[in-house]
């Protein structure tokens, strides 16, 4: 079979089973829940789907699938704004420990994320970690805060990137770890839980080696950047979808609204974006496939075109529904809120062009 | 071509490459000037004596019936080389495939041998004052004399007019039905009497386009493309090969047109020591951006190609996209320099200046970002179309442009 049909494949499978488990009442239901995520669900994404050991290798239970298939299931899982800890335990924590290279906590870890056991997610990725670890005889213990957390008040277990003597680190605490404290944060995007996550004289496993965690962060916010672009992606589709749809059945003096320029080419701007995020989503995920060192600008070319384009295509559909756009039942609000949050959740725009400019600055040297 | 038949793709691209090596003496320049079109002729006589002309051509019209997979190797072969066929294009990439399409025998036979040879070089005589984006509301007659017909109006915009040896020229055959009925294309000598060719000088000060008058030019009747009344089925076949041309970069020759603006800006900026202001940084990461995106529709459209698979909106998106990229680089390129005065050495401010007075013509030949939005949003989004005042009254009941028809 081609490369593309498999993708055919598993996309019509994981839409099937999305269109089946989570059509719009229920991704409400689950947002409003306690946890904020379906444990059957979980168990049937993980157990019949076999989704979450996507990118696991096989040797611990996984399939060792790449980018390009994890990004066919996040942008469908975008597009209904599943409330999933997927982001967080795939991408994230996956990312981590595969890119730690610590056998051990790989072995201990990641057959649990395959089988849908372990839930993971990871702290103190963006930016400077505001946690500090020391070593002695009770082993490493961690002290400070790690602000927005993904789906961190539900994790099993919490990766989080530390500074200690030898740098920057990364470590593993469990869910009921001493001195750890979870707060749930109101988000602005309603589908997607954050935490603040405490630790006092937490106890804590490194993860590789002491002084990896830049490294580390930096191949993990790529990747976990190649990876949302998906999900951007995704939720652009169904936006434009849902204002063509309704551009079309809507009418107002005496026409479908979609027949004044106005509306149309609003539309036409939203197939624009979605049709450069699709490239763009595609090469960042082919770059984490083939290891390029292109990766972090491909990464950040997705990204921040992507950010920038869901939350306009978003916003635009609100525009284009008008005043049953704004309202709490219509589903608008969630992709606007999802846009937002996603389009600042691993660095600003700005920020990855900012960066950008220093990497290609850099490459000429 | 039986020494060609049992050539691999691979033996293939290698002609292409030896051919490019010892010819680059042709290659360099792509002016729409009268010297650029005698290169472009000398380039493609070449090119057709060495069987490279009309890859996908059929054979019997001096093509070489390759593969859409040998066209993509020569593009790619072709890359590092300036090709100087730019005036060419509008007579090979559009007015050849209609003649191909809807053109009689007798018409295939004269005419697109001697295209492809760079002997005959062609113009596309649409537009006119009153019929830009509504070409199909169009005023110039054709009138039946006998077997002839008698051409009387005005074209404008035309590029290339004025080197031009023959062009396809859409007319009014029938005002009394609605305007897309009534119409009729024909093949013109563009040195018979009564053309009479004008320069418009463009805002980049250079004068590509033209206005053409016809006053009382006679036209043979076997000079018809199509059938009478069915001059707007010619005329789509000619603008759809027209949007292929624009998206597959001109026949794939001319896809470093819009290349390499971010390098460009770069170099200025590092030059005028403006690298390391925060807001220029943002604006400059921008066009980075943009011009990666669309270097990553066309390598999609070309592995499309490639497979064989349906082009999807892509081509219209990368012509939007790019449009917009031009004049977004070159707004860049003066924020740069800090200034629009400059003394006649600085080639700096020629070059940004020159791309910012070409960017809004970009934007609108070939279809302005407006109809390129109505025909994305009604033919990809199924969006409805206008209301549609004209559909059904008699062209002559309509008012066309500043007046009446």
């Amino acid at each position: 079979m081609t490369v593309t049909s498999v993708a055919d494949d598993l996309r019509a499978s994981v839409r099937g089973f999305l269109t089946d488990t989570a059509a719009e009442p229920e991704v409400r239901r689950i947002a409003d829940s306690p946890s904020g995520f379906d444990a059957a669900l979980w168990g049937r994404l993980s157990g019949e789907l076999g989704l979450t050991g996507l990118v696991v290798p096989e040797e611990f239970g996984g399939s060792g699938a790449g980018f390009a298939e994890l990004g066919v299931v996040l942008e469908e899982m975008g597009r209904v704004l599943l409330p999933s800890p997927f982001l967080s335990t795939v991408v994230l924590g996956a990312g981590a420990l595969l890119l730690s290279g610590d056998a051990s906590a790989q072995a201990a870890h990641l057959p649990g994320i395959a089988s849908g056991e372990l839930r993971v997610t990871v702290g103190g990725v963006v930016g400077t970690p505001r946690c500090e670890a020391v070593t002695g005889s009770r082993g490493w213990l961690i002290d400070g805060t790690a602000e927005g957390v993904i789906d961190g008040a539900t994790a099993d277990l919490l990766l989080v990137f530390a500074s200690c003597e030898g740098g920057t680190s990364l470590f593993a605490v469990p869910a009921d770890a001493a001195g750890l404290s979870r707060t749930p944060l109101r988000t602005l995007d309603l589908t997607r839980r954050q935490a603040r996550v405490g630790l006092h004289a937490t106890p804590a496993t490194l993860i590789g080696s002491a002084g990896d965690g830049d490294r580390i962060a930096a191949a993990l916010l790529d990747r976990a950047r190649a990876a949302q672009a998906a999900e951007q992606l995704g939720g652009a589709q169904r936006v434009l979808e849902m204002a063509v749809e309704y551009a079309r059945t809507r009418y107002q003096f005496g026409r479908a609204i979609g027949s004044f320029q106005a509306i149309k080419h609003r539309c036409a701007d939203m197939l624009i974006d979605v049709e450069r995020m699709r490239v763009a989503a595609a090469a960042a995920l082919a770059a984490v496939d083939a290891g390029a060192p292109d990766l972090p600008v491909a990464a950040r070319v997705a990204s921040s075109f992507c950010g920038d384009a869901y939350f306009a295509a978003a916003a635009a559909n609100i525009q284009v529904h008008g005043g049953i756009g704004f309202t709490w039942e219509h589903p608008a609000h969630l992709y606007y809120r999802r846009a937002k949050s996603a389009q600042l959740l691993f660095g600003s725009p700005a920020e990855q062009r900012e960066e950008l400019m220093t990497i290609l600055e850099a490459g000429r040297d | 071509m039986t020494e060609t038949t049992s050539e691999s793709l691979a033996e293939f691209r290698v002609r292409v490459r030896e051919w490019f090596a010892a010819h680059v003496d042709l290659t360099g320049g792509s002016a729409e000037s009268l010297e650029g079109v005698d290169a472009a002729r000398r380039f493609q006589s070449a090119l057709f004596d060495a069987g490279l002309a009309g890859l996908t051509w059929p054979e019997e019209y001096g093509g070489q019936g390759l593969t859409q997979a040998h066209q993509l190797a020569f593009n790619e072969e072709a890359e590092p080389y300036v090709v100087p066929t730019m005036p060419l294009l509008i007579g090979l990439g559009m007015c050849a495939p209609t003649l191909q399409e809807v053109g009689s025998q007798e018409q295939r036979d004269r005419h697109l041998a001697r295209m492809l040879r760079g002997d005959e070089v062609w113009c596309q005589l649409f537009s006119e004052p009153g019929a830009g984006s509504d070409v199909a509301g169009l005023r110039t007659r054709a009138v039946q004399d006998g077997s002839d017909w008698v051409v009387n109006g005005q074209k404008v915009w035309t590029s290339g007019a004025h080197y031009s040896d023959y062009g396809l020229l859409l007319a009014r055959t029938n005002p009394d039905v609605p305007k897309h009925l009534g119409l009729t294309m024909f093949v013109v000598d563009m040195r018979a009497p009564g053309v009479t060719i004008r320069p418009l000088r463009q805002i980049t000060g250079g004068a590509n386009f033209n206005e053409v008058f016809f006053d009382d030019v006679h036209v043979p009747g076997d000079a018809v493309v199509g059938e009478v009344g069915r001059g707007w089925q010619a005329a789509v076949t000619t603008l759809m090969n027209e949007r292929v041309s624009i998206g597959a970069g001109g026949g794939g020759l001319g896809r470093r047109l819009g290349g390499g603006e971010y390098a460009a800006l770069a170099d200025l900026a590092r030059r005028r020591d403006a690298t390391a202001d925060p807001v220029l940084r943002q604006s400059l990461a921008s066009v980075f951006v943009e011009e990666r995106l669309l270097e990553l529709l066309s390598s999609r459209m070309r592995e499309d190609a490639k497979a064989g698979r349906t082009p999807g909106p892509q081509g219209s998106v990368a012509k939007l996209a790019g449009a917009q990229l031009a004049k977004h680089a070159a707004e860049v390129g003066l924020e740069v320099l800090g200034t629009a005065a400059w003394t006649d050495d600085d080639a700096d401010a020629e070059r940004w200046t020159t791309s910012l007075l070409g960017a809004p013509g970009n934007a609108i030949a070939g279809g302005t970002p407006e109809i390129m939005k109505n025909i994305l949003g009604e033919r990809v989004l199924g969006l409805p179309r206008e209301p549609a005042v004209d559909r059904d009254v008699p062209f002559r009941e309509l008012r066309v442009g500043g007046g009446t028809s």
